[in-house]
């Protein structure tokens, strides 16, 4: 064997190590991944499912007919999830709008305006107090105020709760992402004749837009599955997926089950919605 | 077209103070250069001129309007930025076309006016590419013609060229100069490029620390620096400080004696017995003399030093050359092979090194 084939002998060898590592960190991702999810989905049409058997020994959709208020049966322990998931589906909307609505212009002030670096800072960590400290104590002491003006147990108070926790990530994603963009951009726009709003819309609105997105989703996100606040403020007569998911899980996991892969469902759609936009991010870089 | 007159500018930002009384006018037509190292004040200058900054006194004129609280996009000025800032979501018909959408001018008349202009930066039918699919050249081309296709009054340049390798640089301050006499726009052209500024300018204003040291036309400034920081801004490489000693030829010339004696001699640029000077000298002024009794019989200006670094460039070498406390830079042709450490004879012809104020 000459001395070159020796050393493609060592490369392929070396290729082979290497790509047995990336298949088992692949699987092992997979796994963690995935295996949740599947005992969650094969737990939602368990009807009878008892140890030692690997797999349920009857299979049927009847919680899954019964949470979507296909059926009304009064033995299965499920009830009718949709007017819960259709309420967590209008705040988290709802939610999004009114956060989105204050972190655009707040996060554009952040990063585009002229404020004292301390001023700045003190506003950045006023919007991120609310989750430096331990939740259930804050929510706690947030239910007593609002209690004092009658928002607990109303839908209002629910956002209010949710607006509080999404607009600590809004803002700071927001402001991050009007920062990244170039200032030379809006004033190119402003020395061609653009004035202030009109450089903001369709220079720099346009360019910070898969931000923008992530932080909506991302504030979506945080809504749908919000439960501290919600269990403080909004219960016993707001009920979100989430308390529905709550009172479920101790006693009927096949119910909770098919709770928790409804509130999966927005989450994923939301992702590929990310992706697409992040692509979008990709394309739109920087030319230089 | 139009007159740009700045007149007493000063900014400060906190304590620092960016731009001191700067006054200078920029000609119809013709092509101004703020030249200076980095912090020196140029950038913030131009961005006052464009209405990014708001000077804090002093105030700006085009022709005779006064245009200091004017916001930019009222002030009509193209603006052409260092990192080119092209729209990276518009393709280029949409980056030329914004501003001509803005002043609403019909769609025929803006795709002609964007044909006319992409021909004279000789980037015909590149109307639908983005800017990440051109060349830094192509890019810096479309940010010219995007700041000239609304045609303004006056033409802003941020060091445009700076982002350019080398040889393209060379290119595009031609293509620059040719395009500006084309359209014979005012220019004011921000530069820390003492070469570029001499290409493309009819005038330069040269700042330091925001202030304007000296102005004049490119000839003016390369032949006879006001003080030591120009000259040294100007190409000048070596500098012997000492003082006026005497004058010959009736006042026509001066000699510039040193601390340890040393005798220089050159012409005068009215300066006074004993006033602190410095001598100039660029690059390659020197001449060697390799045979003592070959050269001429004046032994004015006729030095030794001991050659102390040594570069080869191929056909030219570099040398320092140490002369008592004083270190020389020149550049000799590959002919001079000189060793490190060998003692060499030199000729400083007075026509060629400059007497300039030390401050």
């Amino acid at each position: 064997m000459n001395k070159k084939g020796v050393f493609e002998d060592i490369i392929m060898k070396k290729s082979i190590f290497k790509k047995t590592i990336e298949i088992v960190i692949f699987v092992v991702f997979l796994f963690f991944l995935f295996t949740p999810l599947f005992s969650t989905i094969i737990w939602s049409v368990a009807l009878v499912w008892y140890w030692p058997h690997t797999l349920p020994q009857k299979v049927g959709f009847d919680y899954w007919l019964q949470a979507l208020g296909i059926t009304k049966s009064l033995t299965l322990g499920a009830v009718n999830v949709v007017p819960a998931f259709l309420l967590s589906l209008g705040i988290a909307m709802i939610v999004v709008i009114i956060t989105m609505a204050i972190a655009i212009p707040a996060g554009y002030a952040l990063a585009k305006l002229k404020i004292p670096a301390l001023l700045k800072g003190m506003i950045l960590i006023l919007f991120l107090l609310p989750r430096a400290f331990p939740q259930q104590p804050v929510f706690v002491n947030l239910m007593l105020m609002f209690n004092k003006i009658g928002l607990t147990g109303t839908v209002s108070g629910v956002i209010l709760v949710h607006l509080v926790v999404g607009l600590v990530f809004a803002v700071w994603i927001t402001a991050s992402t009007f920062s990244s963009i170039p200032p030379e951009l809006e004033e190119a726009a402003r020395s061609v004749g653009a004035s202030r709003l009109k450089a903001f819309l369709k220079v720099t609105l346009p360019l910070s837009a898969p931000g923008l997105v992530a932080s909506a989703v991302f504030v979506f996100l945080t809504s749908m599955d919000e439960f501290t606040g919600t269990f403080f403020v909004g219960l016993p007569f707001v009920t979100t997926l989430p308390m529905t998911l709550y009172s479920a899980s101790g006693s009927n996991i096949q119910f909770a089950s098919v709770t928790a892969i409804l509130l999966l469902i927005p989450s994923i759609i939301f992702m590929i919605v990310i992706q697409k936009f992040l692509k979008a991010e990709h394309l739109g870089g920087m030319g230089g | 077209m139009a007159i740009l007159k700045v007149d007493n500018l000063s900014k400060n930002f906190g304590k620092v103070k960016a731009v001191q009384e700067v006054s200078f006018e920029a000609t119809e037509g013709r092509v101004l250069s703020l030249l200076g190292p980095s912090g020196c004040g140029k950038t913030t200058t131009l961005r006052c001129i464009a209405g990014f900054e708001n000077p804090d006194r002093g105030e700006i004129y085009l022709d005779d309007r006064k245009i200091t609280p004017t916001p930019p996009e009222k002030r009509g000025i193209g603006m052409v930025f260092q990192n080119y800032a092209l729209w990276p979501h518009m393709t280029v018909y949409g980056n030329l076309a914004f501003g001509l959408q803005i002043r609403k001018v019909p769609k025929d008349e803006i795709t002609k006016k964007i044909k006319k202009i992409l021909g004279m930066v000789q980037l015909e039918g590149y109307e639908n590419r983005y800017p990440r699919q051109m060349s830094g050249g192509q890019q810096q081309r479309i940010a010219m013609a995007r700041a000239l296709v609304f045609e303004p009054e006056i033409m802003l340049l941020d060091e445009p060229l700076s982002n350019l390798d080398a040889k393209l640089r060379e290119e595009m301050r031609f293509e620059f100069t040719e395009l500006q006499k084309k359209l014979g726009i005012t220019a004011v052209y921000v530069t820390h490029d003492q070469a570029e500024a001499l290409v493309i300018s009819d005038k330069i204003v040269i700042l330091d620390q925001g202030k304007i040291v000296q102005s004049g036309t490119p000839k003016e400034i390369y032949s006879n620096p006001k003080n030591k920081f120009v000259a040294g801004f100007i190409a000048v490489t070596s500098f012997i400080d000492g003082k006026i000693d005497s004058f010959t030829e009736g006042k026509k010339k001066v000699m510039v004696k040193t601390d340890e004696g040393l005798v220089i001699h050159s012409f005068n640029h009215s300066f006074d017995i004993g006033q602190k000077v410095s001598v100039a000298m660029r690059m390659s002024v020197i001449k060697f003399i390799q045979d003592q009794n070959k050269s001429d019989k004046s032994t004015a200006n006729i030095f030794k030093g001991k050659i102390i670094q040594s570069s080869y460039l191929g056909n030219t070498i570099d040398y320092k050359i140490r002369m008592g406390k004083w270190e020389i830079r020149t550049n000799a042709e590959a002919k001079y092979d000189f060793k490190l450490g060998e003692e060499v004879t030199f000729h400083l012809p007075p026509e060629d090194i400059i007497v300039t104020r030390e401050s």
